[in-house]
């Protein structure tokens, strides 16, 4: 396993893992752009950007781009989030230049108004498949209230009315401003010739310009704040909680992720014991989501709406038990095991490393082995984990709550 | 494309299968037993899943915490399903754990406390489960389409039914465990990183005493003509449709698999093109191939604003019978080339090919060689999917729809 990389005149990083005797590569450009990065007025244009970056570019028609992807063989497929755009392809090793050139074409779309109008009815497809899904609107509510004035508060899908109301010449502007060379990254992984993939792309990306490009952060302001919702034909009750996490840059989040793990992994954990295996509860779980300038720590309850309020309760009394119920050593070396061994395990395959050295790439400018990142938890000390715990108590929190009724 | 597949047979007639990937860190191995939702008494729907969970709440020398601990401190990453015909239990791990994991499932196979004061609470997580498929109206719509594309017994939800639920005693979960949790049937598989011998020796250790038993035959599967409307408050109309086609054991197997291919396989697919990339109908909409013993079917979903409901069905069955107008030879050549990518990136996961052996060996009674299905897919033409196509039209169609209008549908009835 070998890590290398470049950065082209025009401001590209190429990087990679080459692992010469693996059976595929995957290759990936990963766009330092999200929902964060949008205007209010255009909500949802990162997300729908990606879809139209699959609808043609100057040498290619949309069905050509199509046909292509499938040529190759490809396992591939694009992703947003609030902070990163992905487009990725697996290819066998004797594909690489015809998948570089076909993905590296794709990031300088046509936009045409036609698929443009076309694509737009399939975004709204996807916002409604999402709002039959009560606890997708209670996540997304959460963000909002959580963040509040904060970029992140953006929803990734946008709403029906920004979608709408979005104009091919505003996307045209977004991706004008967000995918110049120097906001993006191509990654690979695999059995990559890195010496052809730096001299392709060079030849290829010639003609594409650097501009200025940035991001805005700041802190989010912690709230207290507690939402009721109705979803009419739900008949379940999911409730959401966010209060302050680690972000990316601190170092604090290997400790966070695993008091997540030990307090509220969907196995084997405190709440898992007390809440699940009894029956109580469908889901009951704790998790980060980590951002450049903040996080998350969630919790996120899912059950009959007649026993949610014990339910909660309950959660309360565990996550905030830290004084009478410390942690102890065994639950931290299971929780080590269990998060340093699914590292490794997905570790295995090229396509699951294009994420981890992206993502990474992408967040801190940082290239690490799995064995290296498995080391970071590895590390991690008992008072560290217990102190993190402690500070769950009593902090600011917004809630969500989504069911059939308002719960009394 | 090297491949090289062990078999050994017990005396007590398991069969188990192992396939070297040395070049992989990880082992991974699967278990496939026959205590299905077919062999559920009628009045005790779910007793299949309820009795996999209760297998796994203490084994061996460990409680049911100490299991979860155990397999924890392991770190193994595993699964365990339950399916019409069979029980599965899957484990992958570091090759360095594999005795020590493969001794924690094997106990819950032979020697599962099932404790009854906790049955109660696998109780209450399995209505907690039936109940939540009803915030999903696309699973929903599955669950829907097999039972009224299958009927009883073999269109039976893996979660059961309130009624089935509820009366579930512990005497029961015993029983089937004890009657269906035998050799017989039965399939071990192995894949990754593992010495054959070694491996023989664990397998001897955990399972060479398990008694042989006796599982009655089921009848064969006949699917039903239905169309059947579920009234629901939600945005999207959620479609989903079925109709015949050959299964997994039958000699043209891949020419319909194939025709599935065209329709549904990658985003150049005749559906994701004609319903999505057109008309902008939809965000998801797929087909796949289903096989119930001697039952094929192609199952289809695609989900959509109501307004747009009709026409997307239409659209649907329109495409799918577009295949007898012919199938250029773009199609198949990018329907090959993805088959032969996925064989070679099949060499890169553990987990996946000790599954596939073992559903070879339950469907087919052998294992198949990649050599074996590149060999098939290299001798798909044009020609011989058609023919394929007109000797086994689509018939019999079942379809379920949830949303807040029904659509009309006149194959079906």
């Amino acid at each position: 396993m070998q890590f290398k990389q470049i950065t082209l005149d025009n401001g590209l990083e190429v990087i990679a893992e080459v692992n010469p005797n693996a059976f595929s590569m995957s290759l990936g450009y990963f766009v330092k752009t999200g929902s964060r990065d949008e205007s209010m007025e255009v909500a949802g244009v990162s997300h729908f950007l990606e879809h139209m970056l699959f609808k043609g570019t100057p040498r290619r028609t949309s069905v050509d781009v199509n046909r292509q992807l499938d040529d190759l063989g490809s396992q591939s497929n694009a992703f947003t989030s609030e902070e990163q755009t992905v487009y990725y392809m697996s290819v066998l090793p004797e594909n690489q230049f015809p998948a570089l050139d076909l993905l590296t074409d794709m990031m300088r779309p046509s936009l045409r108004d036609k698929d443009f109008q076309t694509e737009k009815q399939v975004i709204l497809e996807e916002i409604a498949m999402y709002d039959d899904q009560p606890p997708y609107g209670a996540m997304e509510r959460a963000m909002e209230e959580y963040f509040g004035e904060h970029p992140l508060s953006t929803r990734v899908l946008g709403t029906k009315e920004t979608v709408s109301d979005l104009t091919a010449q505003a996307m045209r502007e977004y991706h004008r401003a967000r995918y110049a060379p120097n906001n993006l990254c191509l990654v690979a992984s695999g059995a990559v010739d890195f010496d052809a993939l730096v001299r392709e792309t060079q030849k290829m990306t010639k003609p594409w310009q650097p501009a200025s490009v940035g991001r805005k952060l700041s802190t989010p302001v912690p709230q207290s704040k507690q939402i009721q919702m109705v979803h009419p034909p739900a008949t379940q009750q999911y409730t959401l909680e966010f209060s302050q996490g680690p972000g990316y840059m601190d170092q604090a989040r290997y400790v966070t992720r695993i008091l997540a793990t030990l307090l509220g992994d969907d196995s084997g954990s405190r709440l898992f014991w007390e809440l699940v295996d009894k029956g109580l509860a469908d889901a009951a779980v704790c998790y980060t989501y980590e951002f450049q300038d903040c996080g998350v720590f969630g919790l996120y309850l899912a059950g009959d709406p007649q026993q949610q309020q014990d339910n909660w309760e309950l959660i309360q009394s565990i996550v905030s038990d830290s004084n009478s119920n410390p942690i102890t050593e065994r639950e931290l070396e299971l929780a080590k095991n269990k998060i340093c061994s699914g590292i490794l395990l997905a570790a295995e395959r090229p396509s699951n490393r294009l994420f981890s050295v992206g993502g990474t790439w992408l967040s801190r400018h940082q290239y690490e082995t799995a064995a290296q990142v498995s080391q970071h938890y590895r590390s991690v000390e008992l008072d560290e984990v217990q102190k993190v715990f402690e500070s769950l108590k009593g902090r600011k929190a917004v809630r969500v709550s989504v069911g059939p009724e308002i719960e009394s | 494309m090297q491949q090289q597949v062990y078999q050994h047979t017990l005396s007590n007639g398991l069969t188990v299968l192992g396939e070297p990937m040395p070049w992989l860190e990880s082992v991974a191995f699967t278990l496939m037993y026959p205590g299905g939702t077919a062999r559920e008494p009628a009045d005790r729907l779910g007793l299949a899943g309820m009795t996999l969970e209760m297998t796994q709440r203490g084994s061996g020398r460990w409680s049911s915490r100490q299991v979860v601990e155990q397999l924890d401190f392991l770190g193994v990453e595993r699964s365990s399903s339950v399916s019409t015909f069979h029980t599965s239990i899957s484990m992958s791990a570091m090759a360095s754990v594999l005795e020590d994991t493969f001794e924690v499932a094997m106990s819950m196979v032979r020697q599962p406390h099932m404790p009854e004061d906790e049955l109660d609470e696998v109780r209450q997580s399995a209505l907690l489960e039936l109940a939540s498929i009803e915030d999903d109206p696309a699973q929903k719509c599955f669950v829907e389409l097999k039972r009224s594309r299958f009927s009883d017994p073999f269109g039976r939800s893996t979660l059961g039914s309130q009624e089935g639920i509820e009366s579930v005693t512990h005497s029961d979960c015993v029983e089937f465990h004890t009657r269906y949790a035998k050799p017989t049937g039965a399939v071990l598989s192995i894949a990754g990183r593992f010495d054959w011998e070694d491996f023989l020796r664990y397998v001897e250790k955990q399972l060479g005493s398990w008694s042989t038993g006796t599982v009655g035959q089921l009848g064969e599967v006949e699917p039903q003509i239905a169309s059947i409307h579920i009234p629901h408050e939600s945005q999207q109309t959620h479609i989903a449709l079925a109709y015949d086609s050959v299964p997994y054991q039958h000699p043209e197997y891949y020419r319909g698999r194939g025709i599935v291919g065209i329709l549904s396989d990658g985003m150049s697919s005749r559906l994701f093109t004609e319903v999505r990339e057109k008309r902008g109908l939809v965000y998801a909409i797929s087909a796949s191939s289903h096989s119930l013993k001697n039952c094929g079917s192609v199952l289809c979903y695609a989900g959509t604003t109501s307004a747009r409901a009709q026409e997307t069905l239409d659209v649907t069955l329109d495409t799918i019978r577009s295949i007898s107008q012919g199938i250029d030879s773009g199609e198949l050549s990018r329907l090959k080339s993805r088959a032969r990518t996925s064989l070679v990136m099949e060499q890169e996961s553990s987990v996946s090919r000790s599954s596939q052996l073992a559903y070879d060996w339950i469907t087919l009674g052998r294992t198949t060689s990649r050599q074996e299905v590149l060999h098939e897919i290299e001798q798909l033409t044009a020609e011989n999917l058609i023919e394929h196509f007109s000797e086994y039209p689509p018939k019999r169609w079942t379809l379920v729809t949830i949303g807040p209008e029904p659509l009309e549908f006149h194959d079906a009835v």
